[in-house]
Formats: C-alpha cells, structure tokens, sequence
C-alpha cells in the first residue's frame, strides 16, 4: 500500500482553508447517530472529546486514571506557543511554521505544520474563553515569554503549570459534556484491542482496572490520544502509567508506525540518585534562559554542588557558552543533551554518579538580585531542594538529561486518520508535526489544535460516508478480540517465574538508553535488537505476575505494558538503524560533521519511516513517505 | 419559599445560620457582662438590683431576650444536625490521628464545647433566670419606693459555694476556647476574608475570648472571696 | 536506614481490611516515600504475597493521584507537597510508619491505600466550567484581567484535585477543593456570567455526595500539597449567600 498523506493542493497559507470547506459534513441532526470512541484524556483526547460532543457526537470517552483529570499532560510546566504575534516583535503564522519545520530538521510535513501554526492563534482564544488563568500584565493582557531558545516571545503561560491550566481546561469542557449527557466517561480503563469490522476501525475491547472485567464497546470511529511511548526507556519524566499498549496494539492491526526512533531527550532533568530510581523530574527549561551550564575543566569524580562553590572560575568549563557562543546556554534540546552526555562521557561529570552536570545561577543572582529570580523560578527551586536536598539560592543544581518526548507515533495522513479506515491518532500519540525534534512549548499546541480545531472537521469527512448501522459487540470480531485479550493475560498469569515485572523493565531500559539513546551507531543498535530479543524471550519464560484477572492488579496492568514496550524498543532500534543519517533528536555517530555536530542527509533521507506489522517475529516492513519541501530551503542547523 | 427554606438546610446556610446566630450571642454577652459588672460595685447590690429590675421589666429588653432564648437554642439545635451530618462523612476513622499539626484544638472541639457550655446555660437559667421569673422565697429590697428582687444578694450567696463558683469559672475557661474559635470562624463562614481585616478580626477574637470570659469567671471569684 | 511500615490492607471494597505489618531495610534517604513502597512491593512480590496497591502516575507533584495518609497526615508530615514528592531524608533510621487510605464516606476504599475519588469528578460536572464550545470565542486579549485578578484565580487554579482537603478535615468536608473552582471562575469574567448557577449547583452535589461541612478548623488548608487558601471558601460562602439572595433559581 502506498502512503497516501492526502495533502490539499494550492498554495500553503490556502491548503487547510481550502480542505475545510472541500470534506465532506454530516447533518446536524444526524450527528447524535454516529458513536466515536476516543481514548486519553490528555490535552488532545479531552479537548477532542468535548468538542465532538459539542458537534452533537455521542463520545465514549477511556483513560486508565482514575480521573480524566489526571492524564500527563498535566505536567508539562512551561508554556504553550502560538504565532499572537501579541509583544509586537515580529512572529507570524508563517515564522512560527518555519520554527518548527527547521525545529524539527525537516523531517515532518510541510501542510500539517503550517496548518498547526495556523491555529495556534485560536487555541489561546479558546483557552482564555475557558477561564484559563494565563500569566498577565499589569494592563490585564497577556504576557508572554521567551522559551527554548525561539528568537521571538510567543509564548503563554500560567506560572510552571501550564499544562496544568490546559488541561484542566479541556477537563472543564468534557465534564461539561459528561453532564450533558453526550460523553460516557470510563475512567479506570485500559484499551487493550482494537477491533476491526470489514477492514475498519469499529471499537475497542477494554479492561476494567477495578473488576478486572473485558468489555467491547462498538463505535464509528476510533481516536486513539494514548500519548507518547518514552517509558520504553524505564526512566522518562513520563508519568508511571504512560504506556503504548493502545497505539501498539492498533499498530499490530495495522496502523502503521512512524519515525518510532526519534525521542526527545530534555537537557534539564534532575539526576538518578540510585537503583531505586522510578521516574525523572523534569525543571523546565526556561531555567536555562538564567542559569550556566558548566563542568570541572579537569575531572573532579564525586564532586558536590557544596565543594563546587569554590571552584574558581578559570578551573570551570562553560562548555555550551564556549562552543556555540551566538546561544550559549539556551542551544536547543537535542544538543544541550548530547554536550552533557559528552562532558559526561569524557569523564568530568559531577555528583556521586557522575551523571550529571552543573546548572549555575550564583551569577543570575548577583546580576538581578535573589528576588528576581525567586519570582521567576522560585517554585522549580523549591522543587529541586525538595528532591535534591540542596538549595540552588546557594549551590549550583545538578541535571542531566532524560528522556521526554516521543515525536514519532502512529502514522497519519493529513486528516489525522492513520492507516485503517476511521482509526485515528492525535496530540503526542501521532508522529506529525514535530519531525525529529520538538520546539518547547507545542507538545501543549499540537495536542489541542489536534482536539480542538482539526479532528472534529476531518472525521466528518470520513463518517459522512459511513453507515448509521452499528456493529453490535457480539459480532464475531468483538468475540474474536476479547478472546485473543484475554488468552494474553492468561499466558502473562500463567509464565509464573521468577523476576518481577519492574526488574524487565528496568533491563529494557537500560539497553535502550544506553544503545538507542541520546548517541546511536550501527554496532551498539544491532546489538540493542539482539538483547531485546532476548530479554523478550527471557519475559514469557520468566516474568512473575501475581493474582488474577478479575480483581484490581496493578502487576498485570504493567506486565501488559512492558510486553509491548519489549515489541516497541525492538522497531525503535530497527528505525534508528535504518536512518543512518543524524536529524533532530536522533544522532547517529557515522553522521557527523567535521565538528561532531549532527549531520543530516536530505538526498537519502528526507522521507518518514512508516513501519508495517507483519505478524509476531516478522520482520516490520518499511514504507517511505517522501518529505517535500516547497516553501522552505533545508539547512543544516547550526548554533554556533 | 422553596428557595429559602433549600438555602438555609444546606451545610453552607447551616454554617450562615451558626455564624449568625454566634455573632449575636457575641453581642449579647457584651451586654450581658456590662451588667454584671457592677455585681463588683461596692454599694451593697443597690446598681445590680436596679438593673436586673429594669431588666426584668423593660418590654424591649423581653422581646430581645426571647429572641436571644431562641437563638440560643438555634445554634446548639443546628449545631447538633451538623454534628450528625459530619460525623456521617467519616464512618471509618484514622488510626493515627495527626490533626493537633493542622490544626487547633478548640477549633475541632467546637460540638464537645458547646455541649458543655449548653449544660452550663441549663445550670445557670435554673439558678437565676428560671428563679427569679418563676421560683419563690427570692428576698427582696426596696430601692428609691420600688419594691424588687435583691438579686445581689442572691447571686452573692450562690457564688458563696465554692462548687458553684467553681463551676461557673470552669465554664468560663470552656467558653473561651469555644469563642477563640468561634470568633474568627463566624466572619470566615459568613464569607469574610480578606488580607486587609482577617488579621484583625482574628486578634479581636482572642481578645475578646480571652477578656469577656475573664471578666465573667472574676465575679464569682471576688464574690466567693468577699462571702 | 530499617523502618516498620504498619499498611492498611483491603482486598476489594466488600473486605473489611486491617492493617498489616512489614519492614523494610536498606532505604536510601534519597528515595521517595513512594519508590520505598516500590521497594517493598518488590520484596512481596518476589516472595509471592500480593504487592500493596497505591494510586501514582506522575511522581512529580502534580496530577494529584498520590494520596497516602502518612501518620496521621494526608501526604506526610511536610507542608506544601504531595506524598511522591515526599523523600525518605524526612524519617530516620526505626522509625514506625503508618499508612492509611484517605477516609471518607465519599471516598470508598477500592483496594487497600486506593479510594475512589469520581465524587470530585462529578463536583465539577455539576458545573466547574464555563459554557464556551469550542471556536468562536473572541480575541484572548479582548477580555483583559488586571494582574492580580489573575493571579488570584492561579491560586485557586493551582488545585490538583488529589483530595488531600477531604482526608484532613475532621469532617471530611469538601469545601476547599470545590470552593477553589468556584472562586477561580467568580473572579475572572468568563466565568461571571454563571457564577450563581455554577455556585448553587456545584454546593448541591458536594453535599449530596456526602462530604461533610466546613468548620473552618483550616486543616485543609495546612495540609494542601498546593497551599490553597481558606480565602476561598469564604468567597465560595459570599457567592453561595449572593446567588441564594439573587439568583432567579426558586
């Protein structure tokens, strides 16, 4: 099958205008006959549900938390870009477009980020008319910040909550809905099928986390907004519950699966301190916008932030200042992470690990006074003493980089429909509009333009062909699904070995950061798919999951998951070593410029990678959708 | 009529009506203690009895004091459909209880206080107010060709049994907790809170729980020492 | 350091439960109070009794699932954080801990620590939002907001929902979680226009709910991971007795 993206012709600025007004509608009065199923309630599946409700829908709305609510969006801190243009200072549509396309290394899609800037606008519009609390001016308008390095101030923002106010936002809208009536909440729940009838998506099979009971709910469409699959990694500033499990198993249904290589590590993580380790924190990046990163010009195991005080000043290493002077400390996220990785590597990393690097504010403090960046920074301090047991007033911070973001996903065509039939994928849980790298603050952007402003015009287009009929859930695919679920947790109950789920995991982990991390070669990934394979092998023999299915067990929950985190890291590695080129957040050693700097190669890799399932120990195929630039000129990045 | 009557039996017109109701019986125990005072005056009783007479026989003061019986019972009454309603909200308590670190004693005391400042009022309306109105053998005096009550003397020689004063200065220090919290948290229910008076209105209760009980409990205390 | 953890255990909502004694040795002071009960679940696990059942996701502070009654204080003995941002550095080495689920008729246990909390969910069905569908909402700068307006509805704003209010309160009272949403959306002006409706309808399903009433004590307030002020439950109160005075609901 070829990869039909189904991009509208014309001129860029007039693509999206021009397909809403060419997708077909359904009648107001005959949207109460189509059922759509959406699963997350993050920034995307909350925002989508309310509105597709709003349209008139019936919604059945699934999240695994215990609350919509509680999905990980909401701790993303910094701030939410759009093309305002509000400070005056030059950002357009066009500039915020351009940002993220050359943000991304030009390897996402000309029209989707185009149309993505073009909405930004509306999402703070809508935000705003919500009762979003964003940071203000005195003169009672918004304010707006500086973020990741973006050369314009286009960011909005409610303290280090922004994701937060969001979220909570969108929350608001679908309670809204559930109130009325035209959204069925089910919270507590976990999609672990997706269920095809005549080569269409027509509901998913589920498991309730309470009862333990799997139930098959019938729909029209399926969105999938399950988020991103970081926690492949073990350590991820992703919440505990984060997981593939929906879009995995959609993938094995046949959705292809994008770019799965390309994750973003973040510069600012607090480091590991031990084997206990469970997640990473994240301090948003804004901190680099004061604070200076540096290590021990000579190296100085074990050394403390206390001892680090007197280091003097000619015995420091600025290594990001030095290296890319015109952006010193505020380069972006991909390559403030490898510099640390590198520093590190050479062996002049800090603290009892020797994971991690300083983040210096003794000099911000001086300059603008311990008050100034109190208001700026003071609750990410508090956090930081509260993790750390240091105080960053007084010594510098330690960080090292962890990983964050996925920016590939289910692969979607422009409607957002993946590759079966009324399936789609929004917000984190597709690969479209970030490339290889994301730009701070639009994770925020994408998840709602997706939920907002385009799914609910695209899935017209394809319901209006679709049949009111529905498939009722004794219809033998449903069947078919729930028995193939449930002879999964059956085999997962009944290996009874010897290790825990976690020990898996953390094994995983450790081959993926170390192989498929921040710096990846042929060698060390060829290695990574043979101990996948193996630790693969090594779960179905050897994992122990206690108790049963029909009661609330928290240990089968994660042991599905890691099952298909152990299939995912495998597909992850293949791609990474299939793209021997370096773009964004993916680095691989063979591509390098003179100054070990990312190299890209444009003529043999300027597609994304859109893997095929092929059945269990297949080999994935790969299809190519070729990435055609016509309204921006591809450079190599360089911050120097 | 619906609206009002769902209003005032909701937990929040509940608590409105407990402010209320408390904010009064503030203002009442100002002048109640006005009065008493002079209890402490050196002229034999003559001011206490003239007062208390002019107490006794004032329509408006009746009518008020009516209404402050009513309150009186009010509070205590919805305090107790409070009391049933929270206790309701928690059937299966905390092992360790950690709440002496969040908050303060009197505060989560309030219904164990009340109930013992309810006895008191039941003691107290026995011995004085439901014997004067209605009991017999009450002496009497005459004052400027009035004949009245000698409540002084009364008074004086009930609070000549150690246990009666005892009492009544022990059920002073109670209404004193009651009011350290019940001061401040009238205002808070009634939705006042604000940076500029809060601080205030919360020094003021103290103060207030702190002197007007402290006046109150002295008078025993002078009278049981001048028997 | 070696600790004596004594857990609540529950089987499911119909079991009584009790509490159950472990101990565990070996804890790092840079754990947090969460990844120490980690450690433990791994212990039980591999010794294949069933591990304790806890609600986390984020570990960071912020999507308010955590909720562990830690000796006899919702989120443990430090003010302002959440029980995964709690760190082991806060006990000492013999330390007797005990762990208990949030308690509350409107909060049934599901499984040993976990309760379940829709009530909150259902709290802001009733009307915690602001009746905007999505598009055609004006220019965000259109409607301005003075500075501090903001900033006070961020304070409300800031609530996590994790239900911290409910468990300290000697009444198990609701107030503060539902007077927060209530005074972030009376302050701003999006949110006027229905504040009589939303106030009236929000206090009648925190009460039908079974939560019960604030008594001002301000245990919520010393004990939210988010430092929520008492300021607004009085403004929840002056909006309850408005919209009761004014509204046109009979």
């Amino acid at each position: 099958m070829a990869l039909n993206s189904k991009i509208p012709e014309g001129p860029l600025a007039e693509k999206w205008t021009k397909h809403k007004f060419n997708i077909k509608l359904v009648n107001p009065a005959n949207k109460r006959k189509y059922d759509i199923i959406v699963v997350g309630t993050g920034l995307a599946g909350a925002s989508a549900a309310a509105s597709l409700a709003e349209l008139g829908y019936n919604i059945k709305s699934f999240c695994y938390q215990d609350s919509p609510r509680r999905a990980h969006s909401i701790a993303a801190q910094g701030g939410i870009n759009a093309a305002k243009n509000y400070p005056n200072d030059g950002d357009s549509v066009f500039r915020l477009f351009y940002d993220t396309i050359k943000g991304g290394d030009y390897r996402s899609r000309e029209a989707n980020v185009y149309r993505l800037a073009e909405v930004s606008n509306n999402i703070i519009d809508q935000c705003v008319a919500q009762g979003v609390p964003f940071a203000r001016e005195y003169g009672g308008l918004l304010d707006n910040r500086s973020f990741g390095g973006a050369q314009v101030s286009r960011t909005f923002y409610a303290r280090g909550q922004t994701g937060q106010q969001l979220l909570l936002g969108a929350y608001s809208a679908l309670s809204r809905q559930i109130a009325a009536g035209k959204v069925k909440m089910y919270p507590r729940t976990e999609m672990l099928d997706l269920v095809l009838v005549d080569g269409k998506a027509r509901g998913i099979v589920t498991r309730d986390l309470v009862t333990g009971k799997i139930e098959s709910h019938s729909a029209h469409a399926v969105v999938l907004a399950t988020g991103g699959y970081g926690n492949v990694f073990y350590l991820s500033t992703n919440a505990m519950g984060s997981n593939a499990t929906a879009a995995w198993r959609a993938h094995k249904k046949g959705a292809y699966f994008a770019n799965p290589c390309f994750t973003q590590i973040h510069p600012t993580c607090i480091p590991v301190s031990g084997d206990h380790q469970s997640k990473l924190t994240l301090m948003s990046e804004s901190l680099r916008n004061d604070g200076r990163i540096w290590v021990p010009k000579k190296a100085m195991p074990g050394l403390t932030a206390k001892e680090a005080v007197n280091i003097p000043e000619e015995e420091r290493d600025y290594y990001l200042e030095r290296k890319y002077p015109a952006f010193g400390n505020l380069v972006p996220r991909d390559v403030a992470s490898r510099n640390a990785k590198m520093v590190c590597d050479e062996g002049r990393g800090v603290g009892p690990t020797g994971q991690a690097v300083f983040l210096d504010f003794s000099e911000a403090i001086q300059r603008l006074g311990k008050e100034v960046i109190e208001q700026k920074y003071g609750n990410l301090f508090d956090m930081y003493k509260q993790i750390q047991g240091d105080d960053p007033y007084e010594v510098p911070m330690m960080i090292y980089p962890a990983v964050h973001y996925t920016m590939g996903g289910l692969w979607v065509d422009y409607n957002l429909m993946t590759t079966i039939d009324g399936l789609y994928a929004i917000g984190e849980c597709n690969f479209s509009d970030h490339g290889a790298n994301r730009l701070g603050a639009s994770a925020l952007m994408q998840g709602l333009a997706d939920g907002y402003f385009i799914l609910p015009y695209t899935i017209g287009d394809y319901l209006a062909n679709m049949p009111y009929d529905k498939v009722p859930t004794d219809h033998e695919a449903f069947k078919e699904a729930e028995q193939g679920v449930q002879d999964l947790i059956n085999k997962l109950l009944s290996v009874n070995g010897d290790k825990t789920v976690d020990e898996f995991h953390k094994e995983l982990g450790k081959i993926m950061w170390d192989y498929v991390g921040m710096s990846r070669n042929e060698e060390g990934l060829k290695k990574a798919i043979g101990m996948i394979r193996e630790l693969r092998e090594s779960f179905w023999q050897n994992v122990k999951v206690l108790g049963a299915n029909e009661e609330m067990n928290m240990t089968l929950e994660k042991a599905g998951r890691v099952a298909d985190f152990l299939e995912l890291a495998e597909l992850m590695a293949k791609d990474a070593l299939n793209r021997r080129e370096s773009c964004g957040g993916h680095f691989r050693e063979e591509s390098q410029t003179e100054e070990n700097e990312a190299k890209r190669i444009d003529e043999e890799y300027s597609y994304v990678a859109a893997w095929k399932y092929q059945g269990p120990d297949q080999e994935e195929a790969l299809e190519k959708e070729p990435l055609v630039f016509e309204n921006v000129k591809l450079t190599q990045r360089s911050y120097k | 009529m619906n609206w009002f009557i769902s209003a005032l039996t909701s937990g929040v017109g509940r608590k409105v009506i407990m402010a209320l109701t408390g904010l009064f019986l503030i203002l009442f125990l100002i002048v109640h203690l006005l009065g008493n005072l002079q209890l402490l005056k050196d002229d034999g009783g003559q001011a206490f009895n003239v007062y208390s007479h002019f107490m006794a026989h004032n329509g408006l003061i009746q009518l008020i004091s009516k209404l402050n019986f009513f309150f009186i019972l009010l509070h205590a009454f919805v305090s107790y459909t409070l009391y049933v309603r929270n206790k309701k909200a928690r059937p299966v308590g905390y092992k360790v209880n950690g709440a002496a670190a969040n908050s303060s004693w009197s505060s989560r005391s309030m219904t164990l206080l009340g109930t013992l400042i309810f006895i008191f009022l039941l003691v107290h309306l026995q011995g004085f107010w439901y014997a004067f109105k209605f009991g017999s053998g009450i002496p009497t005096v005459t004052i400027d060709g009035v004949e009245m009550h000698d409540a002084y003397k009364w008074v004086a020689e009930a609070y000549a049994n150690p246990l009666i004063s005892g009492f009544y200065v022990f059920s002073m220090i109670v209404l004193a907790f009651h009011l350290w919290h019940g001061f401040s948290s009238a205002f808070q229910s009634l939705g006042l809170n604000h940076v500029k008076y809060t601080g205030f209105i919360k020094a003021l209760g103290y103060a207030y729980a702190i002197i007007v009980p402290g006046l109150f409990a002295i008078i025993p205390i002078v009278l049981y020492l001048k028997r | 350091m070696n600790l004596k953890l004594n857990i609540w255990r529950q089987k499911d909502s119909n079991d009584k439960g009790g509490f159950k004694t472990y101990q565990v040795s070996d804890v790092s002071p840079d754990m947090s109070f969460l990844e120490m009960i980690d450690v433990l679940n791994e212990d039980l696990v591999k010794k294949g009794e069933e591990p304790v059942h806890f609600d986390h996701d984020c570990r960071e502070g912020i999507c308010g699932t955590c909720s562990m009654v830690i000796n006899g204080r919702p989120h443990g003995p430090k003010q302002g954080i959440t029980t995964c941002q709690l760190h082991m550095r806060s006990f000492s080495d013999g330390d007797e801990i005990t762990i208990e689920p949030w308690r509350a008729r409107a909060f049934p246990v599901i499984k040993d620590l976990i309760v379940d909390r829709s009530a909150f969910d259902r709290i802001i069905q009733a009307g915690g939002f602001v009746s905007v569908n999505t598009g055609g909402a004006p220019d965000a700068n259109s409607i301005p907001i003075a500075k501090e307006v903001a900033n006070e509805a961020m304070d409300a704003a800031q609530c996590i929902g994790c239900g911290a209010c409910v468990a300290a309160c000697k009444n198990a009272s609701a107030m503060l979680f539902t007077s927060a949403k209530i005074s972030q959306l009376a302050l701003l002006p999006q949110g006027k226009l229905e504040r009589q409706r939303r106030v009236e309808k929000m206090i009648w399903q925190m009460e039908a709910e079974g939560f019960g009433a604030c008594t001002n004590t301000g245990a919520c307030e010393a004990e939210c991971p988010k430092e929520i002020s008492l300021v607004h439950i009085a403004r929840a109160h002056r909006e309850y007795i408005a919209a009761k005075a004014c509204s046109k609901n009979v």
